[in-house]
């Protein structure tokens, strides 16, 4: 079985993880998360629903996806052995997939022919649109300008794949406004429409639903990493947005106490300057608070307003953050960190010269985690880096990037 | 504020009974605080009390207002930038009452900033302003149990919300944890004038009816014209108008005033 259902007891019936999580969407709402949460777990006990995700994992997705042993990183930092888990590889280029058929064959089960959903780098409104059209499902995509603008070829890939995009112009328009026109699409059209929502946050069910879309990462990879280091991970790395490749990976380790589990934020220009978007490591700007429908850890001023974010990647580019990941920090299963553009720019380009692997500029926040900590571990230890997705989409950014660096 | 203003759950109380001994709903204008800026959204309410509508929904700015439409969604943005802040909203408040405007106010906000305020000390310092209720549209029943323990402490109401999507069993859960009202959105969707009200209004009016008791009904949600207003006379206990006005005060207060006239309720008189 793909999927492993509150194996963990969280979160408990109300969406709770711990203090985090719960419902705080309007009325209209309410009803459709009732169904769909029903819809979920009358999914998950059919055996028919499993086989045909495992089925498409496996013949369309690409799953399993590899393990790389990393080998020319692990020599040059001269500590851990490192394991890359090449979500990079599913179809699509990233992890995103893996969430986005989950939903979209439980909204074909659901008898829901129109989807409506969020993106932020684009990749989540890729696999969407890439789903919709292997289902014959309609599929509508919200994008905020901003993130149009940086994410073109995903854009041009959304519309190939016969997806509406809608461009969002209000706020910050970037991905927390996309979510903002989503749900307010899904409250008016509520009958007709399911929401695939792209990471593990929003209102219960979806931080848990999502998390078990995505734990085929960690389950595939613990096997892997078994067989192939021989032993468990010293730690698993994960970059962390809203956060659902990380939880995908750590949700098969949460049992396992010796392997440590740690989440990137992006640091953005540093999370002195406040342009960062690492919500777990500055208390004067991330605080407990609601957004989108779950309670956890917000970005926001002195007032209680949302404020705008910084990361050269779209999609850590958010100000919440899932509330099973505050939960984990609370619990202290898991540790969160920050890089920073730069950081995660190195990262990328000595990915890409010593393996030969161009990662996600997301992605590349994990990697640089990896690279500051590998050295300080024994020959011996094993570390396990989650690439989330692939490098080709960043490839404008990269390039202002390193020629802004140049100039 | 005179003496004799009564406050909270008990305000309300004698604003439904008021307007039922008139044979007519009543009429809560939706303004929210600093649109088109601080000053002009005081007078906006100050000149709509005077026109003798029964009690005010004061919006409260939040940057990320996912149940509203574009209007209301503009207005508040630009109240943001205009720097209203929760503590603008309080002083608002107190000001208004200090000008003489007795009619109820419910304060319509999300929740993060009152979470940030902190949700004791906002409670308290909006019965010190004159406040008298709270509308929370991302805070269903199941969340609000802390909230609502703490508006009861101060004898404020705090409404919950029914949509035409809620079950039988949600509409028991919120009238039994209503306080001064429930909320009725009239249809699915997000705040914003519509031409026409939903066909199917009196039916899914009835069906709350028959489960809410006593609770007051206020109608919200896509109710911007007088021939609105004359159909839900005999359907509601109260109605709001938001957008429609937001797009008036744009204009100023007279302009606002001016629909508002039109928009008043006409009872069996």
């Amino acid at each position: 079985m793909y999927i492993e259902a509150n194996s963990t007891n969280v979160p408990d019936a109300r969406g709770y993880f711990g203090d985090f999580g719960g419902r705080f969407v309007p009325e209209t709402l309410m009803p459709a998360l009732d169904e769909l949460t029903t819809a979920y777990y009358e999914a998950l006990a059919d055996s028919e629903f499993q086989a045909r995700l495992a089925n498409i994992q496996r013949t369309y997705t690409g799953r399993p996806t590899p393990l790389t042993y990393a080998a020319r990183l692990s020599e040059q930092l001269g500590g851990a052995r490192i394991y890359l888990k090449r979500e990079d590889l599913a179809h699509t280029g990233a992890h995103k997939i893996n969430n986005a058929l989950g939903q979209a064959l439980l909204a074909q089960r659901m008898g829901k022919k129109r989807v409506v959903a969020e993106t932020g780098a684009g990749q989540h409104g890729v696999a969407s649109a890439t789903a919709s059209a292997l289902l014959g499902l309609e599929c509508h995509v919200y994008m905020g300008s901003v993130d149009i603008a940086r994410q073109r070829p995903n854009v041009f890939r959304m519309k190939l794949l016969g997806a509406n995009v809608i461009p969002v112009e209000s706020g910050s328009k970037t991905l927390k406004d996309a979510i903002n026109e989503a749900i307010r699409d899904w409250v008016t059209n509520v009958e007709t429409t399911f929401y695939s929502l792209g990471s593990a946050l929003g209102p219960h069910p979806y931080p848990m639903m999502v998390r078990d879309f995505q734990s085929v990462i960690g389950i595939e990879a613990r096997g892997q990493i078994l067989e192939q280091a021989g032993q468990l991970p010293d730690v698993c790395i994960a970059c962390v947005g809203g956060g659902s490749n990380a939880i995908g990976l750590f949700h098969a380790f949460r049992q396992d106490e010796a392997v440590d589990l740690v989440g990137v934020e992006a640091g953005g220009h540093g999370v002195a300057s406040g342009e960062h978007a690492a919500r777990f490591a500055d208390p004067d700007i991330g605080r407990l608070g609601v957004l989108h429908g779950t309670k956890s850890f917000v970005m926001q001023d002195s007032d209680g307003q949302i404020v705008n974010t910084h990361s050269i990647s779209a999609g850590l580019d958010y100000p919440s953050v899932g509330p099973e990941h505050a939960f984990l920090r609370q619990s202290e299963r898991a540790y969160y960190t920050y890089a920073t553009d730069d950081e995660a720019l190195d990262a990328l380009q000595t990915l890409s010269k010593l393996e030969g692997i161009i990662p996600a500029l997301e992605s590349a926040h994990a990697v640089a985690e990896a690279i500051k900590r590998a050295p300080t571990m024994p020959k011996d230890a094993v570390m396990l880096v989650n690439l989330s997705g692939r490098g080709d989409k960043d490839l404008d950014t990269v390039i202002s990037a390193l020629a802004g660096r140049e100039g | 504020m005179s003496d004799a203003r009564t406050q909270g759950v008990t305000a309300l109380e004698t604003m439904f009974a008021a307007a039922k001994a008139e044979g007519r709903s009543a009429f809560l204008p939706y303004f929210p605080i600093g649109y088109p800026n601080y000053e002009e959204s005081l007078a906006v309410i100050e000149a709509l009390a005077k026109t003798g509508v029964d009690g005010f929904e004061i919006g409260i700015p939040f940057s990320d207002p996912l149940a509203d439409g574009t209007v209301i969604q503009a207005a508040t943005q630009k109240a943001l930038e205009n720097g209203t802040t929760l503590r603008a909203c309080l002083a608002a408040v107190r000001e208004l009452r200090v000008r003489g405007v007795e009619q109820p106010m419910m304060l319509m906000g999300y929740m993060n900033p009152f979470m940030r305020y902190g949700l004791e000390r906002f409670t308290r310092d909006a019965k010190a302003a004159g406040a008298d209720g709270l509308i929370i549209p991302d805070l269903p029943p199941e969340e609000g149990a802390v909230f609502a323990e703490l508006c009861r402490k101060e004898g404020l109401a705090l409404a919950f919300f029914l949509a035409p999507t809620s079950s039988s069993e949600r509409i028991a859960l919120v009238a039994q944890q209503a306080s001064g009202f429930i909320y009725v959105v009239a249809l699915t969707g997000v705040t914003g004038a519509r031409t026409e009200l939903p066909a199917d209004l009196t039916n899914f009016i009835q069906r709350v009816r028959q489960q809410s008791g006593d609770v007051p009904l206020v109608l919200g949600f896509g109710i911007s014209q007088p021939e609105h207003v004359q159909a839900v006379q005999k359907l509601v206990d109260g109605y709001i108008v938001g957008s429609a006005l937001v797009r008036a005060g744009e204009h100023g207060a007279e302009a606002t005033r001016a629909l508002a006239e039109r928009l008043m309720p006409r009872g069996a008189l």
